[in-house]
């Protein structure tokens, strides 16, 4: 906050309140802004409409409790808080999934990343008038939930990972299901990207709109494609590899400005990875089992459940006192849709989590956003706040 | 680069700190320092050539309800130059739970020590806004703190105007 508002009514600056609600912005944000006519003189960004507790709520079950609740934080790309959230549990049990689950994880997680990023673009898109590429790119969405849909049984509400596996294997004639959806969304994207990437409208309001310099991106706490569209490389699947991505041949995009047009290009880019990470992961995928075989953590068959007492006992130990963890911490990195995704686990050595704390990439995005927008004019609110794209569940908690 | 491990450089260069035993946190590098040497060290680690922590990924707090001291402020650091993590404790007691402010170090440490003091309680002194972020402003509490009932209803407050009482206050520093 810089200056601060005279009482002087014929001052030129005005004090206008833009939401919690409004119908340009995705998401339950309000902005308190002091304008200079159309300018922006000062903008103080105001969250928390949709914290629901999630860090209080995960301390009350079990680790397998909290599987469900990960999916609520992004909702555009529930698989990849899922796979974060298992890796952090596992590093911290110590226990390391099986092959082939890992390079399910990659390809659900890739396949989310490609949602996350189709949902900000269309949404960039037909918030600035362009509302059929909007509709191009949420019918490519459709068909990867399609396939979301078929892994997990849910589109949104996924609930697919667990300690030390995933939930099922792969349903039948999925690799070429996946590989012909993404055939469909590859065509959809090069059509968008005729119709946004040199179209006049697009490219003026969105190149030189937002931008932050390298230091400035670091010092906010800036990940994923918002750090990298202002040219430094950093992604946490090349930075510090985990699961089998280091047997992948994919690159990182960058930009150089760090303006919105940028973002958009770097999204852009990185679906073009993802399909090819995700074409890869079904090349390369062994056979085997998808979770891992150990009575302390993972939950039993339900044949044995129902046909064994001792598979009984152990399903009934699991649910009600949970998998005990060692006592520790751990913090664990992913790349999530929109930048580093953290979890920070404290473990009592109880079957229930001591601390959940997610490192939310769109909290620190947003705390940057009123030094982005500053002297910027009032419209370009939507195409900067929508380039960030804040995930209410995951920046509120 | 030399055989020095991370650990053994950070305490090299901080001798307030301690490190804390590899086993309890899986391999992460993490060191326990004084609070009254928490700026000076923040600045040491973010310049020193051979830290050069660029990023405060994350600055959260654990509440460890029935020890002496109660809580720990936690800093997550990343370098980009070095592409290493190191984890950063710092023990707050209850009575005075207050730890100097790392916003001039990293700018992200705005926001986080606002959820810090919202959630918890702490304040950082030195911040040049310490408000509420996720709550409201009129919340009195601090509710992930484990002496907080999960189940706890709070009372309804009276419907602010936001002409006569705009949020943040006018001339909110």
């Amino acid at each position: 906050m810089s200056a601060p508002m005279p009482d002087d009514p014929t001052s030129e600056i005005m004090e206008i309140q833009m939401g919690p609600s409004h119908p340009a912005s995705h998401g339950t944000i309000k902005f308190n802004l002091r304008l200079d006519g159309e300018t922006i003189a000062d903008i103080d960004v105001e969250i928390g409409y949709l914290h629901r507790g999630f860090e209080k709520m995960c301390e009350q079950g079990t680790w397998n409790h909290v599987f469900p609740y990960a999916d609520r934080l992004n909702y555009a790309s529930p698989l990849l808080n899922n796979v974060g959230f298992a890796l952090a549990v596992e590093k911290l049990a110590g226990v390391t999934a099986p092959e082939r689950c890992q390079y399910i994880r990659v390809i659900a997680g890739e396949i989310s990343r490609i949602t996350d990023h189709l949902t900000c673009l269309g949404m960039a898109a037909s918030e600035l008038g362009a509302i059929s590429a909007a509709f191009y790119m949420l019918e490519a969405r459709e068909f990867l939930y399609d396939l979301v849909e078929a892994l997990t049984g849910a589109r949104l509400t996924v609930t697919y990972c667990r300690l030390g596996g995933v939930m099922r294997d792969l349903p039948a004639g999925f690799a070429e299901r996946t590989r012909d959806a993404l055939r469909r969304v590859q065509a959809v994207v090069a059509d968008c990207e005729r119709l946004l990437s040199r179209n006049r409208i697009f490219v003026d309001r969105m190149a030189g709109i937002g931008a932050i310099s390298r230091e400035d991106a670091l010092s906010w706490g800036l990940t994923g494609p918002l750090l990298r569209a202002t040219g430094i490389g950093y992604d946490v699947r090349k930075a510090t590899p985990y699961l089998v991505y280091d047997r992948l041949d994919f690159v990182v995009p960058t930009g150089s400005r760090g303006d919105n047009y940028d973002r958009f290009a770097v999204r852009m880019a990185e679906i073009e990875q993802s399909i090819r990470i995700i074409g890869q992961a079904l090349d390369q995928i062994p056979a085997g089992p998808v979770a891992i075989n150990d009575p302390r953590h993972h939950l039993p068959p339900k044949q044995e459940v129902y046909g064994s007492i001792e598979g009984l006992m152990n399903h009934f130990k699991l649910v009600i006192e949970g998998q005990k963890v060692a006592a520790g911490e751990v913090y664990s990195a992913t790349e999530g849709g929109n930048g580093e995704l953290g979890f920070f686990l404290v473990s009592d050595g109880s079957g229930r989590p001591y601390r959940v704390r997610v490192r939310p990439p769109c909290f620190y995005a947003m705390s940057a956003l009123g030094h982005m927008l500053k002297g910027h004019m009032i419209a370009d609110i939507i195409t900067t706040f929508g380039q960030i794209n804040m995930i209410g569940g995951e920046c509120d908690r | 680069m030399s055989t020095e491990t991370l650990v053994e450089r950070v305490l090299r260069l901080l001798p307030g700190a301690t490190a804390v035993a590899e086993e309890a946190v899986r391999g992460d590098t993490v060191v326990v320092l004084d609070r009254g040497l928490l700026l000076e060290g923040l600045k040491t680690l973010r310049d020193h050539a051979e830290t050069r922590f660029e990023m405060l990924t994350d600055l959260t707090v654990v509440d460890y309800l029935g020890r002496m001291p109660r809580f720990e402020v936690i800093y997550q650091l990343y370098s980009l130059t070095w592409n290493h993590r190191l984890r950063l404790r710092v023990p707050v007691p209850e009575d005075d739970p207050v730890v100097a402010s790392a916003t001039s170090v990293w700018k992200a440490a705005n926001w986080a020590e606002r959820e810090a003091w919202d959630l918890f309680g702490i304040r950082f002194a030195g911040h040049p806004d310490l408000r509420r972020i996720l709550m409201y402003p009129e919340f009195t509490a601090h509710p992930l703190r484990k002496d907080y009932p999960v189940a706890r209803r709070e009372p309804l407050v009276p419907e602010r105007d936001p002409i006569a009482q705009p949020w943040p206050p006018r001339g909110a520093a």
